[in-house]
């Protein structure tokens, strides 16, 4: 089990490092950052120094140690438009993502999950085909799109729910939190179901998928003929063996939620991180750029060791056979 | 204890194999299925209309000498003052939406085919060099591969295309960013044709007549052409099909968040960020018909999708 | 006395996109009580199919097209599910042919045994781990108090397979239904399963139906047997005498080839072709193509399961055939 966690760990420091490569070669190399963090005016001078002191003299080695060592300390340097730090930046918004990211996933599992199980069940029943052509087509509809249509239907065909902002919020020490006002709720609601729609969807089918494959298997077949009731094959037996890969695939959307808040919070003028990397992208920004692919990439990589873990934890086989014999 | 089994051996007899084919799923399931059929037609026709937009568009949307201020933010012409000029209304610079949704899906169709086919390539490439080579580089391909999947396509998308806004500055011109959407959407999809192909090479690999193929001294890439690619055309096509509506998808997020096609050649993404803005003075035409355009697209090539793959993989019927 | 179970004019049909199949026409037998009934024939003819339908598991939309399966004198194949699944375990047990996927991975063999002895009686939890204990120690799991919060991956094919037994049996049933129970074990294993399967149902009095396309196991272990083909019984009769002298030319073939029963002839018969699939079932006698003692009626009426010395046997050759046939 400890080998099991070590390398996990270490796969987990690879894929770091590499992301760390990336974004300090789009740091280092695309565009120039003297040029980027100084005006016309400065002198040629003035730029000499400003690249002796920011090390971009240095071998390439040593730079790239310094930007991970730099990184890891969460200093990603300043801005280029807004000349603060990109720590601060993000810090101010990572409270309103992560809000929006985990409302989103708890509704997509709260309903995904039910209806997956309920597809599987009543394979034939018209409310799983109903289900399952609203599922095909909420995996069509982009994510941008099911916002827009949201909006108009109602903040401007019905005239409920705002359409834009997180309405008021609280400051509980360094977290703003909009889930303790009325507006802050409301506000939370289209976002969240434009977010959530998209991952829900997909749970609903990757459940029904795993959970047909599940019932397909010899042992619920013993299951039921050793004269165990339905709700004990279906729910006990079933669904506990569905739920240990659907684990996983959640787990991962959990991370692309994040990704994806960015398209939301555009559409909805959400003032979370990814509106920030947005207008970093269209203003090559590139520290924020780079700070905000890291972090993703951190919570990415975070996500699937615990994932991991809570397999070893949810699957013996995993458990016992990690232990050293 | 004999097996009786092993001893009543079936054969399979040629002519079999051939009312086989004949009677084959693929098109047994294509014509029963209406649903299928609905979709591969609506595809046809908006492929077939953005196809001949120069021809079919009663308005040319970028000949800037048809618009006219006047006849912007028309609704739609069976409402009260529309236009019969203009069946599904104007835009803010009065072009005429229906004509922009032609040439608009033309942008769409082109960048998501050619995505599609550069991410196929670049995959089946770079699975046939894993799984033939193996070892190293091998190694170097499928961790790259994994890393990529880490995170969604629409990061790469936006990264690549950051990147290529700080190397080509502000003059990035409508020819440079169309080549741009269509790598950056290509080089977000190209694990799972890697991750597929990579693995039947390995088990036709290893099988006798590859091993022949090599004694007898036929060049390797003849091996890979000739005999492994057949074995994956099926896999591929789905996972291309399906991908096909991730990058139509893409490429309109891309461009609804301004990161894509510019406004003045605009695609599907493109219109509805424009009509966005005025969807709260009333005027949804402008967004909502690019809107249905697109979803209607996506969904029509996404079932096409599930079909080939149900089709293909009896397994899962 | 009346028989555990009895199966009259049993029909199993598949509904698919190409037209019915029949699975299982027309098969009617009886297993007295604590009888051994070996149920042998090719894959597909038919033989999972009839197990699986007297414990009314048969997958939709596969469906009991007709007939009749009655549990000591009463029918069950027209139950209401809630009732037939209270059957299901309790008073028919079922063994399925691969242990290593029969038993749920992610719970303690304990579990599964508390869980199934608790559906089928009002013991108390500790009383049912009393019972999974004995059941266990039964089924010769050595070290029964520790094994038993094992999780099923940690046991052996031949150990996973008398967990099953031990499974099957946990509530006492009057009929055991063990498909293809050795098949995918080791060789060495499958002669130990098949006695202590033999041994337990005889100590507990329940009677078995014993599906295999092994001769060599029925041979050993049935008291009659029923030889199916194309989803309808051939033969049924007294082990020893379907064996020593096969009446139906399908089960003379099916006897011809196995060497250990073929000793007193220079070599192995083989049947020419094969079984027909379900889609091309032959009209009148399923055998008739590949029979070399095919004749007149044959091709055109059906032969009926009828007596003939000990057993009984379905073919033209042993009784008259109708005089329309005769006609031709």
């Amino acid at each position: 089990m400890l080998a099991f966690i070590i390398r996990r760990l270490l796969q987990a420091i690879v894929v770091m490092l590499t992301v760390a490569l990336i974004a300090f070669t789009l740091f280092r190399f695309v565009g120039d950052p003297v040029n980027m963090m100084v005006g016309i005016e400065t002198t040629a001078e003035e730029r000499a120094q400003l690249r002796q002191d920011l090390g971009l003299n240095d071998p390439i080695v040593i730079q790239f140690a310094r930007f991970v060592g730099n990184s890891a300390r969460l200093n990603f340097g300043n801005s280029y438009q807004f000349k603060t730090p990109v720590i601060d930046l993000i810090a101010d918004r990572f409270p309103a993502t992560m809000e929006l990211a985990f409302a989103s996933a708890l509704l997509s599992l709260l309903v995904g999950i039910p209806m997956g199980v309920y597809t599987a069940l009543h394979r034939r029943s018209w409310l799983s085909n109903i289900f399952l052509a609203a599922s095909l087509i909420g995996i069509s509809l982009p994510t941008f799109l099911i916002g827009i249509l949201l909006i108009f239907l109602f903040p401007v065909t019905l005239g409920i729910l705002p359409s834009f902002g997180r309405g008021e919020v609280v400051r509980i020490g360094f977290w703003t939190t909009g889930l303790l006002t009325a507006s802050g709720l409301k506000a939370l609601v289209l976002p969240a179901i434009t977010l959530g729609l998209f991952q829900m969807t997909l749970i609903m089918r990757l459940v029904r998928g795993e959970m047909l494959e599940v019932l397909r298997t010899d042992y619920i077949k013993f299951a039921r003929a050793r004269g165990l009731t339905d709700r004990a094959v279906n729910f006990g037996h079933a669904l506990k063996n569905t739920l240990v890969p659907v684990m996983t695939i959640a787990g991962l959307q959990l991370g692309s939620i994040i990704a994806f808040a960015l398209i939301t919070e555009s559409v909805f003028q959400w003032p979370g991180m990814g509106l920030l990397f947005l207008k970093a992208v269209q203003n090559v920004d590139i520290p924020i750029m780079s700070a905000y692919l890291l972090l993703v990439a951190f919570i990415f990589v975070t996500i699937n060791l615990i994932v991991d873990l809570l397999y070893a934890v949810v699957d013996p086989r995993i458990r016992i056979d990690a232990r050293p014999a | 204890m004999a097996d009786t089994t092993a001893l009543l051996v079936t054969r399979i007899t040629t002519r079999e194999r051939i009312r086989a084919v004949l009677g084959s799923d693929l098109v047994y399931s294509f014509l029963r299925s209406r649903v299928t059929i609905a979709a591969a037609m609506v595809t046809a026709i908006i492929v077939i209309a953005a196809l001949l937009a120069p021809l079919i568009a009663p308005h040319d949307p970028y000949d800037l000498r048809q618009l006219s201020l006047l006849d912007s933010h028309n609704p739609p012409a069976w409402l009260s003052g529309g236009d019969m000029r203009f069946l599904l209304g104007t835009d803010d610079q009065g072009r005429d939406v229906f004509s922009t949704i032609l040439y608009g899906s033309r942008q769409s169709i082109a960048i998501g085919v050619m995505a599609t086919l550069f991410a196929g390539m670049l995959g089946i490439s770079l699975g046939l060099i894993a799984g033939y080579t193996g070892g190293t580089v091998d190694a170097v391909i499928m961790r790259a591969a994994d890393i990529q999947s880490t995170f969604p396509a629409i990061l790469i998308a936006m990264l690549i295309d950051g990147t290529s806004r700080a190397l080509f500055g502000e003059q990035r011109n409508e020819q440079i960013v169309f080549w741009v959407m269509v790598l950056s959407i290509g080089l977000s999809f190209w694990v799972q044709y890697a991750r597929t192909v990579r693995g039947s090479t390995l088990v036709e690999k290893n099988k006798d007549y590859v091993l022949a193929a090599r004694l007898i001294g036929i060049a390797p890439v003849k091996i890979l052409f000739r005999h492994v690619l057949p074995n994956v055309v099926g896999p591929v096509l789905v996972i291309a099909t399906i991908n096909l509506a991730l990058a139509i998808i893409t490429e309109a997020t891309l461009s609804f968040l301004g990161l894509g096609l510019p406004s003045t050649q605009p695609s599907l993404g493109t219109l509805i960020q424009i009509g966005q803005k005025y969807l709260f003075a009333g005027e949804w035409w402008i967004a909502i018909f690019p809107g249905i355009t697109l979803a209607a697209l996506v969904l029509a090539v996404n079932l096409l999708g599930d079909w080939l793959r149900d089709a293909l993989n009896p397994k899962l019927r | 006395m009346t028989p555990v179970l009895s199966v009259r004019n049993l029909k199993v049909e598949f509904p698919t996109r190409r037209g019915v199949l029949t699975a299982i026409d027309d098969v009617s037998f009886d297993i007295a009580p604590g009888e051994v009934l070996g149920v042998v024939g090719e894959s597909g003819a038919g033989k999972s199919i009839t197990g699986t339908a007297v414990i009314g598991l048969i997958e939709p939309p596969g469906r009991i097209a007709g007939g009749e399966v009655l549990l000591r004198g009463q029918r069950i194949d027209n139950l209401p599910p809630e009732q037939m699944r209270k059957i299901r375990g309790k008073r028919i047990g079922m063994v399925f042919q691969d242990p290593l996927t029969s038993l749920n991975p992610l719970y303690r063999i304990g579990y599964q045994l508390v869980e199934t002895i608790r559906t089928h009686s009002s013991l108390s939890e500790s009383a049912a781990r009393k019972k999974a204990l004995s059941l266990l120690e039964e089924v010769g799991i050595p070290a029964p108090d520790t094994r038993i919060d094992a999780y099923p991956h940690q046991f052996s094919g031949g150990m996973r397979q008398r967990v099953v037994l031990a499974l099957a049996l946990a509530a006492e049933p009057e009929l055991v239904i063990a498909d293809e129970p050795t098949t995918a074990l080791d060789v060495s294993v499958q002669a130990q399963i098949i006695a202590l399967l033999k041994r337990l149902c005889a100590q507990h009095g329940a009677a078995v139906m014993l599906i295999t396309h092994d001769m060599g196991v029925i041979a050993e272990t049935a008291d009659r047997v029923a030889v199916m083909y194309a989803g309808r019984i051939a033969e049924i009769g007294p082990v020893r005498e379907v064996i020593k002298a096969p009446l139906h030319p399908y089960t003379k073939g099916l006897m011809g080839s196995i060497p250990s029963l073929a000793h007193d002839s220079d070599r192995l018969v083989q049947i020419p072709g094969s079984m027909p699939r379900l889609t091309a079932i032959p009209s009148g006698c399923p055998f008739h193509p590949r029979c070399p003692r095919a004749f007149v009626p044959c091709p055109t009426f059906r032969p009926e399961l009828q007596p003939e010395q000990s057993s009984q046997v379905a073919c033209w050759l042993y009784h008259p055939f109708p005089v329309t046939a005769a006609a031709l």
